[in-house]
C-alpha cells in the first residue's frame, strides 16, 4: 500500500483479502429444484465482499463510500465482528480479531465501538437514556463505583451536547439529533480507540447532520479517535475524511488522500461517482454517463468487476481481476488501464 | 455537572399515570367494570377464611340434614345459607368463595409456567434460529397438535388411577397447573418467537453485540422487555382458558376432587340435581364462572387494543 510515504505510519485496523457471501437460497429443502427429470441442489450466494484489503491508520478517517449494495456497510460490520468473514481476516494493532470468541473478543470491545445508522432503532425503547449509557460501563468497569459510573454518564451526556438532566426519559422522548448524540455517547463511553460509524447522519434532517458531523470531528480531534466512516454521501467525505475507499461491488476501485482523489480521480468507477456530484458555479465536471445497470452481485463479471460497464474496458479487463496498486502519490488504483496508462 | 443532576430512572408513579394504558383504561367504562369484577372476585376469595360463613373444607362443620336448602327468597329457605346448600349439606356461598380461589390460582400459576417454558424456548428459537429453531418449533407443533383436554385426561386418568384418590385430593392443583402449564406452551412460544425475529434485526441489539454482552443478557434484558405488549394480551386469553380448561376437567372428574371443589367441580357436583329442582346448586357457580372469564377477557380485549402500537404510534 502506498498511503503516507516518507514515514511508517502505524496501521491499527486491517483488513486483508477479506470476502463475505450471504447464502439467499434457504433452508436445504429450498434449494432443491428439478431440471430435465433431475434434483439439483442449486446453492446461490450474494457475494457482497470480494477481497477487500484496507489498511487503516491510527488517527485518521477513513471514509468508504459506494452506491447502495456494495458492500459498505457489510465492511463495518465485519470489521465489529457482527459478521463473521467468508475468508479473509481482520487484524486490530496486528492481533487477528475475526476468529476471536465472544469473550476473547471483550479486551477488543473497549477499542472498538459502533455508531449506527437509524436512530430509531439504535436505542432501546424500554431503556432510558441513562441506563442505556450505564450498561456498557457497568459491563467493562463493574470496578468503579456507582457514583463514578454515574458521574460519567453525566459528563458524556454533556459532552455530546444532551442534558445530564433527562437521563430517565426513554429514546422516543428525544428528538432524532438528540437520540444519535446519545448513539454516540453509548459509543464514546468505554473510550474507544476506534469507532465504525455507519452512515451516522443519512437518516438525520440536513440542518442537524452538519451539527452530528461536527460532533464526530471534534470527539475525533479531543480523543485522537480514528473512524470507518461509511457513507455514501460525497459532500461529507469531503468535509470529514482524511481518506476516501471507493467500493463497487464488493470490492475496493479506488483509495487515497481525499484531496487527491477528489481533485484527479483515477479509476473510471470514481470518475463517473465524482462527476455525478452536483455543482453549483465554478466550472462543470464533464459527466460520465455509465451505461446498464449494477450487476447482480450473485452473478458477478468475470475479471474486473467494472468491466461490462467501464468506457474504456479492453480484453484483459474481463479475464483478469485488476489488484490496487499505487498510482498517485498517495492513490492506490485497481484498473488495468490506470496501470497501462490506456487514457 | 455531577452526578445528583442524572436520574437514572423515573419514578413508576409517574411513568404509569403518564403511559397510554392508564390514559385508556380512564377513559373505557368496560375496562374499568371488568376490573373492578375481576378485583373484587380475587379479594373476595383471597378472604375467603374470613368471609365466608363455614369451612367447606372441613367436614365437621356440614350436616348432612342441610341437605339441598334453597336460597333465600324461595320457599324452605333457611337464613343460615344464603345462596342455598348442596346435596352435602355445605353452604353454597362458603364454598363458591372458596372454589373461586382454587380457580384463580389454577389459572394464574397455570399460566405462569406455560409463560416460563414458552418465554425460553421462544426466546432461543427466534435469536439462534437455523436447525435449533427447526427443531424447538416442530416440538411445539407436535405438542399444540395434541388439544389440551386430550393431553390432560390421559395424564390425570393415569395419574388418578396410579397413585390414589387420597394422594390425588392432596395434590390435584399442582397436578393440574403442571397439566395445563405444559400442554399450552406453544402459545407462548410462537409468539416470543415472532417477536424475536422482528426485534432481533433492530440495532440496539447489534449495539448491545458490539459492547460485548452475552446472548442471554442481550435476551432477557433487551429483547425481552420489547415484547411485552403481546406476552400481555395473551396472558389473559391463557388464564381464562386455563380457568375453562381446569373447570371442564373437574366437570369431567378429573379435576380437583369433592372434598376441595374448584368452580368446575362444584358445576359437576349440581349437575345431577338440576333434574330433580336443585337449580341453585349449578346455577350460582356457573354464573360467577361466566362472569369471572368474561371479566377477564373484557380486560385483555381492551389490552390489546391498548396496546396495538397502530393505533397511536403513527
Amino acid at each position: 500500500m502506498n498511503s503516507t510515504p516518507g514515514q511508517e505510519s502505524e496501521s491499527l485496523v486491517s483488513v486483508r483479502n477479506l470476502y463475505r457471501y450471504f447464502n439467499v437460497s434457504g433452508g436445504w429443502l429450498d434449494q432443491i429444484s428439478i431440471s430435465k427429470g433431475k434434483m439439483v441442489r442449486k446453492v446461490e450466494m450474494v457475494k457482497a465482499l470480494n477481497g477487500i484489503n484496507l489498511e487503516i491508520e491510527k488517527g485518521e478517517a477513513l471514509c468508504l463510500v459506494g452506491e447502495s449494495g456494495c458492500g459498505k456497510t457489510t465492511v463495518g460490520r465485519t470489521v465489529m465482528g457482527l459478521l463473521s468473514p467468508t475468508r479473509g481476516s481482520v487484524h486490530y494493532r496486528e492481533s487477528r480479531i475475526d476468529t476471536l470468541d465472544r469473550k476473547g473478543m471483550l479486551p477488543f470491545r473497549r477499542k472498538m465501538q459502533m455508531i449506527f445508522q437509524n436512530h430509531h432503532a439504535s436505542l432501546n425503547p424500554r431503556k432510558t437514556v441513562a441506563k442505556t449509557l450505564l450498561e456498557p460501563i457497568r459491563f467493562h468497569q463493574p470496578e468503579l463505583s456507582l457514583p463514578e459510573q454515574r458521574d460519567k454518564v453525566a459528563s458524556i451526556m454533556e459532552s455530546v451536547g444532551v442534558d445530564a438532566g433527562w437521563g430517565a426519559r426513554f429514546p422516543h422522548e428525544f428528538s432524532g439529533g438528540q437520540r444519535q448524540r446519545i448513539s454516540i455517547a453509548r459509543a464514546l463511553i468505554v473510550d474507544p480507540e476506534f469507532i465504525v460509524a455507519d452512515e451516522p447522519i443519512s437518516a438525520l434532517d440536513v440542518s442537524i447532520q452538519a451539527q452530528v458531523l461536527n460532533l464526530l470531528m471534534e470527539a475525533r480531534e479531543e480523543r485522537g479517535l480514528t473512524y470507518l466512516f461509511v457513507t455514501h454521501d460525497l459532500s461529507v467525505v469531503e468535509h470529514f475524511g482524511s481518506r476516501v475507499a471507493v467500493m463497487y461491488l464488493g470490492r475496493v476501485c479506488e483509495v487515497g488522500q481525499v484531496g487527491e482523489v477528489f481533485s484527479e480521480p483515477r479509476h473510471p468507477y470514481t470518475q463517473a461517482l465524482l462527476s455525478a456530484i452536483p455543482k453549483v458555479g465554478g466550472e462543470k465536471r464533464r459527466h460520465v454517463k455509465l451505461k446498464g445497470e449494477v450487476p447482480t452481485p450473485i452473478d458477478l463479471p468475470s475479471g474486473c468487476i467494472f468491466h461490462s460497464r467501464c468506457p474504456h474496458a479492453r480484453e484483459i479487463c474481463s479475464k483478469e481481476a485488476p489488484e490496487l496498486v499505487s498510482a498517485g502519490e498517495w492513490t492506490d488504483v485497481a484498473c488495468h488501464g490506470v496501470r497501462e496508462n490506456w487514457f | 455537572m455531577s452526578s445528583d443532576t442524572l436520574e437514572i430512572s423515573g419514578s413508576f408513579r409517574k411513568r404509569l399515570l403518564d403511559s397510554p394504558v392508564y390514559y385508556s383504561f380512564v377513559r373505557n367504562p368496560t375496562a374499568m367494570a371488568s376490573a373492578a369484577v375481576l378485583a373484587s372476585f380475587i379479594l373476595s376469595s383471597a378472604l375467603a377464611p374470613w368471609l365466608a360463613p363455614f369451612d367447606p373444607w372441613d367436614q365437621t362443620q356440614f350436616d348432612i340434614m342441610d341437605s339441598e336448602i334453597p336460597p333465600a327468597g324461595s320457599d324452605g329457605a333457611d337464613g343460615r345459607f344464603l345462596l342455598g346448600t348442596d346435596a352435602m349439606g355445605r353452604d353454597m356461598l362458603s364454598t363458591i368463595l372458596y372454589g373461586t380461589g382454587i380457580s384463580i390460582v389454577i389459572g394464574v400459576f397455570a399460566t405462569i409456567l406455560q409463560a416460563a417454558i414458552g418465554v425460553t424456548v421462544g426466546l432461543a428459537a427466534g435469536y439462534f434460529g437455523g436447525r435449533l429453531d427447526s427443531f424447538l418449533m416442530r416440538i411445539a407443533d407436535i405438542q399444540l397438535s395434541f388439544t389440551t383436554l386430550m393431553v390432560a385426561i390421559i395424564i390425570l386418568a393415569v395419574f388418578q388411577t396410579t397413585v390414589g384418590p387420597r394422594f390425588h385430593e392432596d395434590f390435584a392443583v399442582m397436578i393440574i397447573i403442571l397439566v395445563i402449564g405444559v400442554a399450552e406452551w406453544p402459545q407462548y412460544a410462537r409468539t416470543v418467537r415472532a417477536c424475536v425475529l422482528g426485534e432481533k434485526k433492530k440495532e440496539y441489539v447489534d449495539a448491545a453485540r458490539v459492547i460485548g454482552l452475552g446472548p442471554t443478557r442481550i435476551l432477557y434484558r433487551h429483547i425481552l422487555p420489547n415484547t411485552f405488549s403481546p406476552l400481555l394480551v395473551i396472558s389473559t386469553v391463557q388464564v381464562a382458558n386455563a380457568i375453562i380448561t381446569e373447570a371442564a376437567l373437574s366437570f369431567l372428574g378429573l379435576g380437583m376432587p369433592v372434598t376441595k371443589p374448584s368452580l368446575g367441580a362444584l358445576i359437576r357436583n349440581g349437575f345431577e340435581f338440576i333434574f330433580s329442582g336443585a337449580w341453585w346448586i349449578t346455577a350460582f357457580p356457573a354464573v360467577v364462572l361466566v362472569v369471572l372469564i368474561l371479566s377477564i377477557n373484557l380486560l385483555g380485549d381492551w389490552l390489546r387494543d391498548v396496546l396495538n402500537p397502530r393505533l397511536y404510534e403513527k
